[in-house]
């Protein structure tokens, strides 16, 4: 009995960690995200194949010991292209989350710290971004700016920055008012470090929560330009890529579309599972 | 209710005029000169200058806004710089297959999403229950067209049950509606998933509440404290989201046709993004914006029928 009643309650993030660990599906998204991260930083040593060679000799050919998923319309072996298209994918959602992250995330608490005609201006233009199909919105800026990986991070990254900045706003609104917040002015704190030290703290876990469920929607963007056309210029191998190759050739080879489409699928049901769980530990009402 | 119209119409003039105004800066603040894009680096300054003016970009801004406002509103969407046909034309023609088939979407997404969702509430945390959380979550991980061609190789490669080009002969409605049905299920799919989840939750919360408990209490059939005190209250979150989903819908729906080859929007925009067909990809997003604010308007709409409540 004493020792129960002297050990001490968990913290709160130890909490969360538990509850996170045991909880099976956000498990199964890790797994899932560190095979494709794992496969991803390891590329150079896992490829058996030059992802960027061509053999026409063997092109179209079927999985064997030699390829073991087979070869695409220019005989490249498609196991190495899946696992250096993993970088892009990966590089170019991670990039445009974390830009949305950071420029959705500052002019939501700045919109709602400032309040007044400010916020509401921001925010009409935050929802005329948010009525936006974004998928076109980021075709329309990928044309518009030409594809490149640069290009391509701030066409993804736009289309996501309106809820991030939606997301940062609110908790602000509330926060402000705050007494800890009137300290901080009362004492003579600038508007900047009230911002970054006592108010971004109490909206960083909520941000990170949506960013994971929004690298999801991320991988799916990139995939679905460079499927267009709109992505990373061939030959660099990507996902989008290499099905819409495969595409082409769907009447000779089928495979050539599964394995691409594992690939996406096996990503994005990952960060879907991850932020889920997060989503679940963070704020149990939510999915209960 | 014609007031409620009224209000609502109203209402989305802002957002219309601030959409406008979103087409018009995108397309000019994007770095670069859009008749060096069109005409190539080659191109004579004496022909880059006439193109610039037929476009009306060597006038000052505000001018150009204004033209550009005054025309959109009135409808007039400008000429393709590609086939020199009015953009409308070509959006009129291709918008109907579009409608129809983000229309089918919809309905299979609401078809098997708010059964499946209150299905799954009424089995809270029991095999239905996980089996279809899981299934909704597969459901939103893939990229339509991901989906899209995976149907496509098992029902029309494989099984030979649908064609595998979806351009459907004009004025057969029977071959219409049979190269409709993988395209629409492809959409329709994703669509059932995120349904699926907001019904399951709103209806979760409706259960809990006290006039259900009443309701139950005085003996209420089961069928009819579902459906009738259930369903009908938990539907508001369910139609929020089938709206705010249209976008994505229509989004995804570029996606679709290009997997299987429909005509429509889609094809539309890509042939003008490709041909950087600067007056049809401003007119494709004015369209596209208008049919948002409008689905908004019937989402509002819609709320007052539901809801008498809302009304007030």
């Amino acid at each position: 009995m004493t020792d129960v009643a002297l050990s001490a309650p968990p913290s709160p993030r130890r909490a969360m960690i538990g509850r996170l660990v045991s909880n099976p599906t956000t498990v199964a998204g890790v797994v899932l995200c560190s095979i494709i991260l794992a496969g991803a930083l390891l590329a150079p040593w896992l490829s058996p194949h030059d992802p960027l060679e061509q053999n026409i000799v063997d092109r179209l050919a079927g999985p064997g010991s030699e390829y073991l998923l087979g070869t695409d319309q220019f005989g490249r072996d498609v196991l190495s292209r899946l696992l250096w298209g993993a970088r892009v994918s990966l590089l170019v959602s991670f990039l445009s989350i974390a830009t949305a992250v950071v420029v959705g995330g500052a002019i939501g608490m700045i919109s709602g710290y400032i309040g007044g005609r400010f916020d509401l201006v921001t925010m009409q233009v935050m929802d005329v971004l948010l009525s936006f199909p974004s998928l076109i919105l980021g075709m329309i800026m990928v044309a518009l700016l030409g594809s490149s990986v640069t290009n391509l991070v701030i066409a993804i990254a736009l289309t996501a920055i309106a809820p991030f900045a939606r997301i940062a706003r609110a908790p602000v609104l509330v926060l402000k008012e705050r007494a800890f917040i009137e300290a901080g002015r009362a004492l003579g704190f600038s508007h900047l470090r009230i911002l970054l030290v006592h108010v971004l703290p109490n909206i960083v876990t909520d941000l990170l929560v949506m960013g994971t469920l929004w690298m999801a929607t991320a991988v799916r963007t990139e995939a679905s330009l460079s499927f267009i056309g709109l992505g990373v210029k061939p030959p660099t191998p990507t996902w989008g890529g290499m099905m819409r190759d495969g595409f082409e050739n769907i009447l000779d080879s089928a495979s050539l579309c599964i394995w691409p489409g594992l690939a996406i699928l096996v990503l994005v049901l990952g960060l879907n599972l991850v932020g889920d769980g997060l989503c679940d530990v963070t704020d149990p009402k939510a999915t209960q | 209710m014609i007031g409620f119209i009224i209000r609502r119409l109203l209402a989305s003039i802002p957002t219309l005029l601030a959409v406008l105004t979103l087409v018009f800066l995108l397309v000019r603040v994007v770095p670069g000169d859009p008749a060096i894009a069109i005409l190539g680096d080659r191109a004579t300054p004496e022909t880059l200058a006439a193109l610039r003016a037929e476009l009306g970009l060597d006038r000052w801004i505000g001018a150009q806004y204004f033209e550009f406002l005054g025309h959109a509103l009135r409808g007039d969407l400008g000429t393709s710089m590609v086939t020199h046909r009015a953009v409308w034309t070509e959006i009129a023609e291709a918008l109907p297959h579009t409608i129809v088939l983000t229309l089918a979407a919809m309905a299979i997404g609401c078809l098997i999403g708010i059964p499946a969702g209150v299905w799954a509430a009424l089995h809270r945390n029991g095999p239905i229950d996980v089996l279809t959380r899981l299934l909704s979550l597969l459901g939103l991980s893939f990229p339509v067209f991901v989906s899209g061609i995976f149907l496509l190789i098992v029902f029309a490669l494989q099984l030979h049950l649908f064609p595998v080009i979806g351009n459907p002969r004009p004025g057969d409605w029977i071959d219409g509606l049979h190269k409709l049905v993988l395209p629409a299920l492809t959409l329709g799919i994703v669509m059932a998933a995120y349904v699926v989840r907001v019904t399951r939750s709103s209806m979760l919360q409706v259960l809990g509440e006290d006039y259900i408990r009443t309701a139950r209490a005085k003996g209420v059939p089961r069928r009819s404290i579902i459906w009738r005190h259930g369903l009908s209250n938990a539907l508001i979150p369910v139609v929020t989201v089938v709206g705010l989903y249209v976008g994505i819908l229509i989004g995804n729906s570029v996606l679709t046709e290009i997997v299987f080859n429909r005509p429509g929007l889609g094809k539309v925009i890509v042939s003008a993004l490709t041909q950087r067909d600067y007056t049809m990809l401003q007119g494709m997003m004015v369209i596209y914006c208008f049919l948002i604010v409008v689905v908004n308007l019937i989402t509002d709409i819609s709320y007052g029928l539901i809801d008498p409540r809302v009304k007030q």
